[in-house]
């Protein structure tokens, strides 16, 4: 077959949503972001809200998020998103607000922020992207690090002793009375992206209720500095991660499962 | 006419309100004012003092090192601020709790026994209006009507029914006050 | 209809706020400057006019709350003391790199570190020199009244939209926590009428997306935004110094002197007139811009100028670069929260003139 017969439109099975700009991806080849970029937007296509949606990126791998995503945004400091968002939500009420952060950001350094916008109940949506890891600085010891995890900063395996215990930051904030929903997804498989897409499609959704936070994490991997393949990457995933940070809803329509 | 006037004492013997009712007061007979207080932990319990002066210029300094008037309910702020006391300015005083009297020669020295009356009268909550009118009929400078004016405006309008009791308090002050030196 | 109240300086910023059409305040308590966040709530300004007050978990919340909310195009605002101010310096570079509007105002208490809560005016190098990380400036208003607490603020809401920069009222304990007599302007509607072509308030199809960013990873192209900046500033300072004078005319010496010490300084010159002695004020009113010009301007024909600032000198510095050192300029101030007397102030001017006339022996 000819390749101008393949790209003809009757053969067409995927398309990129206009929501996501031309510019190419800066993430690495098998990094979780890109995926996770393209269904947060699709959700917002889908919904028909792009003139509604004003988004807020984070410090980290994703501090370029408003280079690929085709919205009104903002780029936060390190950790300052959920109190970002909060400003603009307060004086924007009838806008869909989000904030798109990874584990340093959100559980480190922006620990405070995110409490408390999850416990004021600001009627956002979080999406969280946890690897492991610090990504953009190179691959240094993140709150969300596991037991024994070899990172930059914890070169010998991370020691609880010394260096903490990976912090459950979701099953935390779960409990906050200002939180109404909590649920934990992965994009490594296309059965798991449809699921995770759901899931942000409800956190979305949510904001009409003015119920409160809708958190969705998204446990991911980081293969460049996990230093292992892409595929290998997204098993030490499935072995290692799934089992302390287990996929499916934490919290629903305000209640914890 | 310009009236520099430090008040001070105890925290809580209503010190800076009844400055800022004397601020109002002020106001309500067209004068230029300020209100400028001690401010922090100290003002319960502690000492607490508010500047306030009263003119008919613009005024300058809020901040002031000697004052034309001093009232006092302290010992502690008798002695910090006796000195502090222009040549020929005013020092009015509750002697209550007082052992250190005043004793320059160069200022016209007054005690009011508010103290005392307020207890007396069983209105310990007026007394700080005891001790405004011991100072009003000193220096008449602010006519009762804009006091009371000052009072309506410097209380919220649920404590407006204090006002005939503190009018009372105000006028038993000025009956009582005594000149100390002559 | 404008009214005529009896008002703490803090209570003043916080009515005229409500009443400037401000939509959003953030902030957290902090002494000598609660009564702004209290006023607030007790007047309910969001009934009154639509306002959003937010009591945030910490400063660095509430600056980053007034970026977010700034990103809207609308009138946002914080206020805070000293302490509170360092914690904002991170927001408050990242507002200045993404040139958003917004007042801010810090209420300064004696430091360093935790200090005391007395006022202070030691936060001037803070303030006029960037504050945090990076080249940038604020515009600086430096309130000497309680009047001029409520009229700096549709002033800075004006100036921080037209140039789209944050305006920071530089205040001390002193202004924050007095009365005086404050005529307030009448009530201006919620809206603005300055350019809101760059703010986020939804892509539609008629337009590029929008993004507010102070990153830039490219340094070159990181230059060139400084260097926008930096022709920003220029123009600020060509076109909104602001200051007043005092029986400047015919003084041989001077002071500069600015907030609270200003009104000192007042009564120090009214003092030393009455002793027949030539002295001036000077008080700037915008911090930055510095009136250097102007205060260049009037060095020759004096004799020597006195900086009064309730810190271990600051100002001092730029005056002297303003003077390029043609006349003797020296600093006199307390500090770490205590206020210096008019008669001490005095004193200090007496003794510069002394020294000035026993050079000339």
């Amino acid at each position: 077959m000819e390749t101008n017969n393949i790209i003809s439109p009757e053969n067409l099975v995927y398309k990129k949503t206009s929501l996501l700009t031309d510019k190419i991806l800066t993430f690495c080849p098998g990094c979780g972001h890109g995926t996770t970029h393209r269904i947060v937007m699709e959700v917002v296509d889908e919904m028909g809200i792009q003139s509604e949606v004003i988004g807020v990126a984070p410090v980290g791998c994703s501090v370029l998020a408003y280079d690929f995503m085709n919205i009104d945004m903002v780029g936060a400091a390190h950790g300052r998103a959920p109190a970002v968002a909060t400003g603009i939500k307060r004086v924007y009420p009838e806008k869909f607000v989000f904030t798109y952060q990874g584990d340093g950001d959100l559980a480190a350094i922006g620990t405070s922020e995110t409490i408390h916008a999850c416990n004021r109940g600001e009627n956002i949506t979080i999406v969280f992207i946890n690897n492991g890891i610090y990504g953009m600085t190179g691959g240094q010891m993140a709150p969300t690090s596991l037991e024994g995890m070899k990172t930059s900063t914890s070169p010998y395996g991370r020691n609880v002793e010394t260096m903490g215990y990976p912090l459950k930051i979701t099953d935390l904030i779960a409990r906050l009375e200002g939180v109404y929903y909590v649920s934990r997804q992965a994009v490594h498989t296309a059965a798991a992206v449809r699921k995770a897409k759901k899931a942000i499609r409800i956190a979305f959704e949510n904001q009409k209720l003015k119920k409160g936070v809708s958190f969705v994490e998204i446990v991911s991997n980081c293969n460049s500095n996990w230093k292992q393949s892409p595929v290998k990457a997204n098993q030490w995933m499935e072995e290692n991660m799934f089992p302390y940070y287990p996929l499916g809803d934490i919290k629903v329509g305000g209640v914890l499962v | 006419m310009t009236e520099e006037i430090i008040i001070a004492g105890f925290g809580g013997q209503g010190v800076l309100s009844m400055g800022k009712i004397l601020a109002y007061s002020g106001m309500m007979q067209d004068m230029e004012v300020s209100w400028m207080p001690s401010y922090g932990p100290e003002m319960r319990g502690g000492t607490a003092n508010v500047t306030v002066i009263l003119s008919t210029d613009r005024i300058n300094s809020p901040i002031l090192n000697e004052f034309d008037t001093a009232i006092i309910l302290n010992q502690q702020s008798l002695d910090k601020f006796e000195p502090l006391i222009k040549p020929g300015g005013i020092l009015l005083y509750d002697n209550s709790g007082i052992t250190r009297f005043p004793g320059r020669k160069d200022i016209k020295i007054y005690c009011v026994e508010a103290t005392e009356e307020a207890s007396r009268m069983s209105m310990v909550k007026t007394f700080n209006m005891i001790v405004l009118g011991a100072y009003l009929k000193i220096q008449p400078f602010v006519k009762l009507e804009n006091v009371l004016k000052g009072i309506a405006k410097s209380l919220p309008p649920r404590h407006h029914h204090t006002i005939p009791m503190n009018n009372d308090a105000i006028i038993r002050g000025m009956e009582i006050v005594t000149q100390e030196n002559k | 209809m404008p009214e005529l109240k009896l008002m703490k300086g803090n209570e003043a910023i916080a009515e005229a706020a409500i009443r400037a059409g401000a939509d959003g305040y953030f902030g957290y308590p902090i002494t000598p400057q609660s009564e702004i966040l209290e006023y607030l709530m007790v007047e309910d300004a969001h009934k009154r006019t639509g306002m959003v007050i937010l009591q945030a978990e910490s400063e660095l919340a509430a600056i980053n709350m007034v970026y977010g909310a700034a990103c809207t195009g609308k009138k946002i605002m914080t206020s805070s003391s000293s302490p509170g101010i360092s914690l904002m310096q991170e927001g408050i570079s990242y507002i200045a790199g993404a040139e958003l509007p917004c007042l801010i105002v810090n209420v300064v208490r004696g430091g360093p570190g935790l200090g005391t809560i007395q006022p202070s005016q030691a936060d001037y190098f803070q303030s006029v020199k960037g504050g945090g990380h990076g080249d940038y400036r604020l515009i600086v208003l430096a309130p000497a009244s309680v009047q001029e607490m409520s009229d700096f603020v549709p002033l800075g809401f004006d100036l921080a939209f037209k140039y789209r920069i944050p305006v920071l009222i530089l205040s001390d304990g002193v202004i924050g926590q007095m009365m005086e007599k404050v005529d307030l302007f009448d009530q201006v509607p919620r809206a603005t009428e300055f350019d809101q072509s760059w703010v986020l308030s939804g892509k539609t199809h008629d337009r590029p997306k929008n993004t507010i960013t102070s990153l830039d990873l490219e340094a070159l192209d990181m230059e060139k935004h400084n260097h926008h900046l930096q022709a920003k500033y220029k123009l600020i300072e060509q076109n909104e110094v602001r200051y007043e004078e005092i029986l400047c005319d015919d003084a041989e010496f001077i002071f500069i002197a600015y907030g609270a010490s200003a009104r000192i300084c007042q009564k120090a010159t009214q003092l030393a007139r009455d002793k027949g002695l030539k002295v001036g004020l000077f008080r700037p009113i915008t911090l930055f811009p510095f009136p250097k010009k102007e205060i260049f301007a009037r060095s020759e024909k004096l004799k020597a100028i006195l900086s009064v600032e309730m810190s271990a000198g600051q100002m001092i510095e730029d005056i002297q670069l303003a003077t390029k050192f043609r006349v003797k300029s020296e600093h006199f101030g307390r500090y770490g929260g205590v206020i210096h007397s008019p008669s001490e102030v005095l004193e200090a001017m007496e003794n510069l003139i002394k020294s000035c006339d026993n050079g000339n022996k």
